[in-house]
């Protein structure tokens, strides 16, 4: 079965590819950014761009949860971990993310006296609250990542702490939001910036919040999104309405996406969502700055739960190395391989970036599927 | 008549305590009533400190290889630590082009391990070495404190014997040569995973399990030795990693066929659901050949009439690459690189 699948996949794909091919115009560059980190990942893993034509460019967005992560957060979770008996949980790649002193939540958890304190990889919020239910002795903090996707499974587990009235669990809340991150992208001083012709839009975010939150980058910036799903030929569709578009001078909000987005989204999540979180002021994101009003911050309801409130946080900013390019990169000013440290001091196994820990970071993304691309090879 | 003045081991409820690994009289009963009488062969009946061998037929050479395990959950569908440590090391010798004769083994129990799942394991052990036609011809026991052990773990190391006119090694492949695999990749990275997360399939995921040996045979009976260049099995960092490492051996590069790649549709769904890659994930039972071109379709034959090489396919070839770059053409139609695995296969956050 699944061969056929992918016999047919290929097929599709060459179909879109020669429809790509044939509408766009050779007259004129296109580039689009494709927002998602899970987008750019599909087009790197299955070499999308070797079926579309070289005038249509696709421009890596910041759309990956712990490539915005900012040196400073993390370092506030390691402080944590260090300084108060507390357990630390959260994602494999959050995990590895580096921060101040070349040190990460991994190698800092080796450094842990693990009686008292420690830092453990898991896989879903749940995970975190099962542990601090299971073990009431420990003190379990949730480093919480990510864009809408996974703001609500974070805000169930906050409510479920509630009812059950635990003391020993709460949440470190580095929520962000997309619309937030589109809109830093579009408003870049004059002269700087990346030319951009139009936006693949998020898949699964879009699921939560809907189509109708990209209405202003229509109606504001003039430029089209096309939202889509994850799969290949999800992206290679996207791309042709997108070219579409361009080329009949519209700019619109279209749903490649039907089967799982719909203009409202999911009702019942942002409910929830909104009934745990409110908006921070600004919120300090890696490569973009400071953005007001894009990121979430627990509700003063939910105060106990709140890290941040529980012990007393304060974030510091800390600035990134110098010489690394994560900052142009999430603004798709820059292709990875323009960085003067990828794939010499930054790799995957010695990440000096966050755009090279997480496998839908650019520089990650481009390191393990595309640096063959950056060099002749024979045969 | 009470014959030894001994009790037998408690195989139902008894549990390892430290004095199984102290070697004194519970060390001896335990190698005896357990180990000797699973293993049961002329060697470790003598009860000496080492197997006497025959030497190899003339114009052999001796292979030796050693591997460790340590594998959570000890009990998976389709084998267990057991029969993994004797295959782990047979297929070390068998992709060697060496005939396996003998094994060691080597265990490193925890107090309060059950003697009934020693047990389980030392027989599934046994079965395992005599499906492959090997003897553990000698072994060790040792206790660790509760804590410091995981159950068990088990070292294994293994004796071949090479025939003359054999010379596969990873360095050996050449531009132009052809790429086979014997079956689906991933069936026991996946089987581990599915176990480990308690992901519940359709039907279970097995591992893959076997010893090599057999369907190394078959091959070398129907292609000359000279033109086997390479064979390795994929374990750990599955065939992405092999392939890696076949091509920084070579000097060479690869050309891939995703599409010609089989993979179980069990463990391709089970990694879409988890993010995971097949091609990264462990196999133990398979076999990766680069034969000279001329061959692949005799050597393709040969792998297919063997039961354990019935899903057998040629997936690509050896190019010329100075960069050791092992290139994919994807299903889509695009291209990639299929890297060397970068830490470990973690299931996706969202
Ligand atoms: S190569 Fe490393 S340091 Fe440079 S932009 Fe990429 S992740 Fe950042």
């Amino acid at each position: 079965m699944k061969y056929v699948d992918e016999f047919r996949d290929g097929e599709l794909a060459r179909g879109l590819s020669a429809a790509i091919r044939r509408e766009a115009d050779p007259a004129r560059d296109y580039a689009f950014m494709e927002f998602c980190g899970g987008h750019t990942h599909a087009i790197s893993r299955y070499g999308v761009i070797d079926l579309l034509p070289h005038n249509v460019r696709m421009i890596h967005g910041p759309g990956c949860p712990v490539c915005v992560l900012p040196v400073g957060r993390i370092d506030m979770a390691i402080r944590l971990a260090m300084t108060r008996a507390v357990t630390i949980c959260s994602y494999g790649d959050c995990l590895r993310v580096p921060a101040s002193d070349g040190l990460s939540l991994l190698k800092a958890r080796a450094r842990l006296d693990k009686s008292r304190a420690d830092i453990r990889m898991i896989y879903s919020a749940a995970d975190a609250l099962a542990l601090a239910q299971r073990e009431p002795q420990r003190e379990v903090v949730f480093l919480a990542i990510g864009f809408e996707t996974t703001t609500p499974p974070t805000a169930l587990v906050l409510k479920q702490a509630q009812a059950l009235g635990l003391n020993n669990f709460s949440v470190l809340c580095n929520h962000v939001l997309t619309p937030a991150a589109i809109v830093a992208i579009l408003e870049h001083p004059e002269g700087t910036g990346v030319k951009l012709d139009g936006f693949v839009g998020p898949a699964h975010v879009s699921t939560v919040i809907g189509s109708r939150p990209y209405d202003f980058v229509a109606a504001q910036y003039r430029k089209p999104v096309v939202i889509a799903g994850f799969e290949p030929l999800d992206v290679m569709q996207s791309i042709l309405m997108l070219v579409r578009q361009v080329n009949e001078g519209r700019s619109e909000i279209e749903n490649e996406f039907t089967r799982a987005v719909t203009r409202d989204g999911n009702l019942k999540a942002q409910a929830v969502v909104t009934e745990v979180f409110e908006l921070r002021d600004h919120y300090e994101w890696r490569g973009l700055g400071s953005l007001p009003k894009s990121a979430l911050k627990i509700r003063s309801e939910f105060a106990r739960w709140d890290a941040e409130a529980k012990f007393g946080l304060d974030y510091t900013a800390v600035a990134d190395h110098k010489s690394c390019d994560c900052g142009t990169i999430l603004r798709g000013e820059k292709r990875p391989a323009e960085c003067k440290l990828f794939g010499t001091v930054c790799t995957p196994e010695t990440p000096l970036g966050s755009c090279m820990v997480s496998s839908e970071g650019a520089c990650a993304a481009h390191y393990n599927y595309g640096r063959f691309r950056d060099v002749t090879t024979a045969g | 008549m009470k014959p030894n003045y001994t009790r037998p081991l408690d195989l139902r409820s008894g549990r390892i305590d430290l004095n199984h690994g102290a070697g004194g009289r519970a060390t001896a009963q335990l190698v005896a009533e357990l180990f000797g009488r699973a293993f049961d062969n002329p060697w470790l009946a003598q009860g000496n400190d080492g197997a006497v061998l025959p030497a190899p037929a003339a114009g052999e050479r001796l292979v030796m290889s050693t591997d460790g395990h340590v594998v959570s959950p000890l009990f998976f569908p389709g084998g267990d630590i057991g029969s993994l440590a004797v295959h782990g090391t047979v297929n070390d010798l068998a992709v060697m082009g060496a005939r396996p004769l003998y094994l060691s083994a080597s265990f490193i129990l925890e107090e309060g391990f059950p003697l009934a799942e020693l047990k389980r394991i030392v027989d599934s052990m046994a079965a395992a070495s005599r499906a492959a036609g090997v003897a553990v011809v000698c072994g060790d026991t040792k206790v660790v404190e509760q804590g410091k052990g995981d159950g068990v773990f088990i070292a294994t190391t293994g004796i071949g014997a090479l025939p003359p006119g054999r010379t596969p090694g990873g360095a050996c492949a050449r531009p132009g040569d052809v790429v086979l695999v014997s079956g689906s990749m991933g069936d026991h990275g996946m089987a581990i995973m599915a176990v480990r997360e308690a992901i519940a399939f359709e039907s279970e995921i097995r591992s893959d399990s076997a010893a090599l040996n057999g369907l190394v045979e078959a091959l070398f009976g129907a292609v000359p030795g000279s033109d086997v260049h390479v064979l390795r099995d994929p374990t750990r960092g599955g065939l992405a990693t092999t392939l890696n490492e076949i091509t920084r051996q070579s000097g060479t590069g690869m050309m891939i066929e995703e599409a010609a790649i089989p993979v179980h549709p069990q463990v391709a769904a089970a990694c879409e659901l988890l993010g995971l890659d097949p091609f990264y994930l462990a196999n133990e039972g398979k076999l990766v050949v680069i034969c000279a071109p001329a061959r692949a379709d005799q050597a393709l034959a040969a792998l297919r009439a063997h039961p354990l090489g019935a899903n057998a396919a040629r997936i690509g070839q050896v190019i010329e690459d100075q960069h050791g770059f092992v290139q994919l053409r994807t299903a889509l139609g695009g291209m990639r690189m299929l890297d060397w695995l970068s830490g470990e296969p973690l299931p996706r956050i969202c």
